[in-house]
């Protein structure tokens, strides 16, 4: 058993190794046809660029690094020829944004002129990556069942693992998550060869090439099938773990995938049918209203859809069952701390401190979402050009463009998942996500959910404190007696499966006034003269 | 300003202090030489297993005590004196008092055994034994463990995670069945055995070899066999920790007597928790109760007394819960080993032998006693309830649903019980479905 678990980690490495090593290897060989298609489509008028671009780099074999240092020293060369110019003619100048620049101008090109051996082996390209992490990390969980022990909470070693106690393993895999997240936003021009190994499931499923984010998807399936099938057997005792996994499993691959994906094989937009505004920042854009209204009945199904998920699904829902519903059960942001970061759950803050700071950012994203949003609504229904300047100096467009960086990038992606290693895996949900802020605000005020308390029996033991992924102080609740009603509370449910007395138990009460959370003077099972005392006391 | 001082920074001590806060400005200092701030000591097995960190054993986070003005006095109290108030600290310092409470917990018991205070052998109760085992852990080659209780059967769990081959030595022929009836015991020593610990039933230990360092190399029994192992854990039960008041003229039996306000026999000394013995039982508790609720339910209650309120420390009904290895256990009123002579049981067990359920209720008038539960969680408030409106076993288990405190989606038994009740009986029960309106129900 450990045997297969060592080959297991040994394979996992080599999948991996691969999948860094072909980001060094990229070749390219851009033909005329793919340059001057690029030109026409980039819409690039300066001569000084094409006469310095095109001898360098058409019919020749070059590798990606080559290839995006030429463009991107021409595009500056260009511009400074440009301006220097007595007359500067501002349709020559070649606009440049260190965080859009490689995305948006270098990524066309090199993704259509890539070539090399990883380009005419896709599937043995995808078994040496995919393949062999899948394969390999499923060798490392399933021994678990038999080295583990009989089934039961089994969180042995955890904090003395350099992997999940802030050791330099766990950073390392912070620095990883963080520079793959960087690579996938910003500079997609370098991970064309890992984009290449899964070239053969796009076309399978929408005829297209992959893309960045079609890579992304994948990735994002595949751990998470990896990891669930861990938390299968870490929590095979547990019913409520069983069925969460297997939901959010479900509702990651089914919505957040695969129906997307057909969808655009059928001609009909991308559309994650789970995503609610605002975790879903771009649904009211301009280009995304006008995309669903252009395409017929089922796009605007999908915009009415879109407005009622947020408006009146998701708080029924929450009213009904608390925020989990959607947090632990049907988000894909959620569906990846629940699996992948299952193992990093203990390393939230837990500290009055980092409460207060949790509330100030994500309600501050929260505000920040929904004025973005207004503006971008104003614009759109006063037929303004989301370009134009609005205020000081600043159009609908900048301030997309800043919420879509800081937040929809930097924070949820970056941070969010980058930091599962060193602030426990719900840093975005917690933090971040304005979404999870308004399905709290509903959970703190009107709801049935509630973490009931089992009287007298806690023994302050701190387990769910500690396993609480959202750095909820579950303990200081459970020891007063006091059943825990919190607007971050996502109900992972792992407070009440770590607890070893029995003290914890989510549920859905029909009480949802202040009587949920009633705190009794005295813990149950003290049974002083409270009638005596009373008359003493007045 | 009045001055009280609590010795020991354990639950009862610290549930004292905060609730003296809660009702007076009083001047509060604690004294303790273990740690500076209070730590849940059941959570220690959870620190050595690498669950949890030792500062998540920490209920309240470092400022908390400032804030609250609660002194904190990291010190060993040698003596005290009455006459004048006085406490005399191992640092040679002294400080005066108006009211002290005793809350000094409990120490681990040894019982002459030769070789008892070899290197290596220790009990498992105070942080310093934590950071001993933890020493002595690390080149473990077998570890054997000396009583078979609570702490002892953690112990074992705590090697086990280490991959380190347990021994248990049990002086009883199944497993706590002082405590629990023979079917739970049972079932308990078949868990062990499958977590490949060396289970030694009807076991006594005699000697510990030294080796020539002075560390444990060897234990005998009674049995004659000679088991070698480098760490040796007593976990013979724990008795009060009062061995520094022996002198001071308060009165003493194996803890500090007191009575059911929780006062000695010196006025403005008040005595809780684990250290404490009643003068007689109440009811069918023990004088002395070594449980971590009680001492927090007797801290709570002398704050009143302190505080203005003279309150008797009344504890309800009996419950406790612990866990053995992968099984949970809860308990709610009584049901001893043995059933007494108008007692009659219902027992239900599930065919995996991880989960039942006893019950235990009066012959003639029917009235439930008491559950042990193994492997489902049961409903404290609506089994407290239950017990003081005095309902009888058939309403018990026909509400039974009302009570069950397992997470969603697990699997429910009570028409499986209800029906085994029935053929037993000759009932016709009927497990009523689960009721919002009954479970809120107050009275």
């Amino acid at each position: 058993m450990k045997a297969i678990k060592n080959v297991g980690y040994l394979l996992t490495f080599l999948g991996f190794a691969f999948f860094i090593g072909s980001v060094f290897t990229g070749t390219h060989k851009v033909t005329t046809a793919t340059y001057e298609s690029w030109i026409q489509s980039k819409n690039i008028k300066s001569e000084y660029f094409i006469n310095h671009t095109q001898k360098a780099i058409v019919d020749k074999e070059i590798s990606t690094w080559e290839l995006s240092h030429i463009i991107l020293n021409q595009a500056k060369a260009s511009n400074q020829y440009q301006k220097s110019q007595t007359k500067t003619d501002w349709n020559k100048i070649i606009h440049l944004k260190w965080n859009k620049t490689s995305k948006d101008f270098i990524y066309p090109l090199a993704r259509a002129s890539v070539i090399g051996w990883y380009s005419n082996n896709i599937s043995l390209w995808f078994f040496m990556t995919f393949g062999l992490a899948i394969i390999g990390g499923l060798m490392v969980f399933i021994p678990d069942y038999k080295l583990l022990g009989p089934a039961g909470i089994k969180n042995n070693g955890i904090f003395q693992h350099s992997a999940t106690n802030r050791g330099i393993i766990g950073f390392i895999t912070a620095f990883f998550f963080m520079a793959f997240y960087v690579l996938l936003y910003f500079f997609p021009n370098y991970i064309i060869n890992p984009i290449l190994s899964v070239n053969g499931i796009s076309h399978f499923l929408s005829g297209n090439d992959a893309s960045q984010w079609f890579l992304y998807g994948v990735m994002y399936c595949s751990v998470m099938t990896v990891f669930a099938v861990r938390m299968f057997i870490k929590y095979r005792h547990n019913s409520y773990q069983l069925l969460r996994t297997t939901v959010v499993l479900f509702f990651q691959i089914a919505f957040g995938f695969l129906i997307p994906e057909i969808l655009v094989a059928f001609n009909k937009p991308w559309f994650d049918f789970k995503n609610a505004w605002p975790l879903n920042y771009t649904f009211f854009f301009d280009y995304n209203i006008n995309n669903l209204i252009n395409s017929g009945h089922l796009g605007i199904f999908m915009l009415v859809w879109g407005i009622a998920l947020t408006a009146i699904i998701v708080p029924i829902m929450v009213y009904f069952y608390g925020k989990r519903w959607y947090c632990s059960w049907v988000c894909g942001c959620g569906g990846l701390a629940e699996t992948l970061g299952d193992p990093y759950r203990q390393l939230s803050d837990k500290s009055l401190l980092s409460w207060k700071i949790e509330r100030w950012l994500i309600h501050g994203v929260l505000v920040f979402a929904t004025s973005m949003t207004a503006l971008t609504l104003y614009v759109y229904f006063a037929h303004i050009e989301s370009w134009k300047v609005i205020a000081f100096g600043i159009s609908a467009y900048d301030v997309q463009t800043w919420y879509g960086f800081f937040i929809g990038s930097i924070f949820s992606g970056v941070i969010g998942t980058g930091f599962y290693p060193i602030m426990g895996n719900r840093v975005w949900c917690r933090f971040g996500c304005p979404l999870a802020a308004y399905l709290g605000f509903v959970q703190r005020f009107k709801s049935k959910f509630r973490i009931t308390t089992n009287g007298g029996q806690c023994i302050s033991c701190g387990n769910c404190s500690t396993y609480c992924e959202q750095g909820i102080d579950v303990r200081a609740y459970a020891q007063k007696g006091q059943n825990i009603v919190r607007s971050s509370c996502v109900g992972c449910g792992i407070c009440s499966a770590v607890c070893p007395r029995g003290v914890l138990k989510l549920e859905n009460g029909s009480n949802t006034d202040a009587s949920r959370t009633q705190v009794n003077d005295i813990l149950l099972g003290n049974d002083m003269d409270l009638l005596n005392m009373t008359k003493k006391n007045s | 300003m009045k001055q009280v001082i609590i010795i020991g920074n354990g639950i009862a001590g610290i549930t004292a202090a905060r609730h003296i806060r809660k009702k007076s400005d009083y001047h509060i200092t604690i004294v303790s030489s273990e740690t500076k701030y209070f730590f849940s000591r059941t959570a220690l097995m959870y620190v050595f297993m690498g669950h949890i960190k030792f500062e998540h054993t920490q209920p309240y986070e470092n400022w908390f005590w400032k804030k609250n003005r609660i002194d904190l006095i990291q010190a060993h109290v040698q003596k005290v004196e009455i006459a004048s108030k006085t406490l005399i600290l191992d640092n040679n310092s002294s400080i005066s008092y108006d009211d002290l409470i005793i809350a000094t917990g409990s120490k681990p018991n040894k019982f002459g055994w030769p070789g008892q205070d070899l290197k290596g052998v220790m009990g498992m109760y105070s942080k310093q034994d934590l950071d001993e085992i933890t020493h002595y852990a690390k080149d473990c080659k077998r570890a054997v463990i000396v009583g078979g209780g609570l702490i002892g059967i953690e112990m074992a769990e705590m090697f086990a995670s280490k991959n380190i081959p347990v021994t248990f030595l049990v002086r009883e022929t199944s497993f706590w069945n002082k405590v629990l009836p023979a079917q739970e015991s049972e079932m308990i020593n078949k868990h062990i055995k499958e977590h490949h610990i060396d289970l030694l039933l009807d076991t006594n230990l005699i000697e510990i070899l030294s080796d020539e360092y002075g560390r444990a190399k060897a234990v005998v029994t009674d049995k004659g066999e000679t088991i070698p192992c480098n760490l040796v854990g007593l976990t013979a039960g724990v008795s009060p920790n009062v061995s520094f008041l022996k002198d001071s003229g308060i009165q003493l039996d194996k803890g500090v007597l007191v009575n059911r306000y929780l006062e000695t026999n010196i006025p403005n000394i008040y005595a809780i928790g684990d250290c404490a013995q009643q003068q007689s039982a109440i009811g069918e508790r023990r004088p002395i109760e070594a449980v971590w609720y009680t001492g927090r339910m007797m801290g709570e209650t002398v704050a009143r007394t302190i505080c203005g309120t003279p309150t008797k420390y009344n504890p309800g009904h009996w419950f406790n819960s612990a866990k053995f290895f992968d099984i949970e256990y809860q308990t709610y009123g009584w049901i001893t080993a043995e059933p007494k002579e108008n007692e009659a049981r219902f027992y239900w067990e599930h065919t995996d032998s991880k989960k039942c359920l006893h019950f235990n209720f009066d012959k003639n008038s029917k009235r439930f006693i008491g559950i042990n539960t193994l492997g489902i969680r049961l409903r404290h408030q609506l089994f407290d309830k239950w017990l003081t409106e005095e309902k009888s076993i058939e309403y018990v288990l026909e509400h039974l649903k009302d009570a069950n405190f397992d997470p969603e989606f697990y699997k429910q038994y009570e028409n499986e019980i209800v029906a085994k009740f029935n053929i037993e009986n000759g009932t016709s029960l009927k497990a009523k479905k689960k009721s919002w309106k009954r479970i809120f129900q107050t009275s």
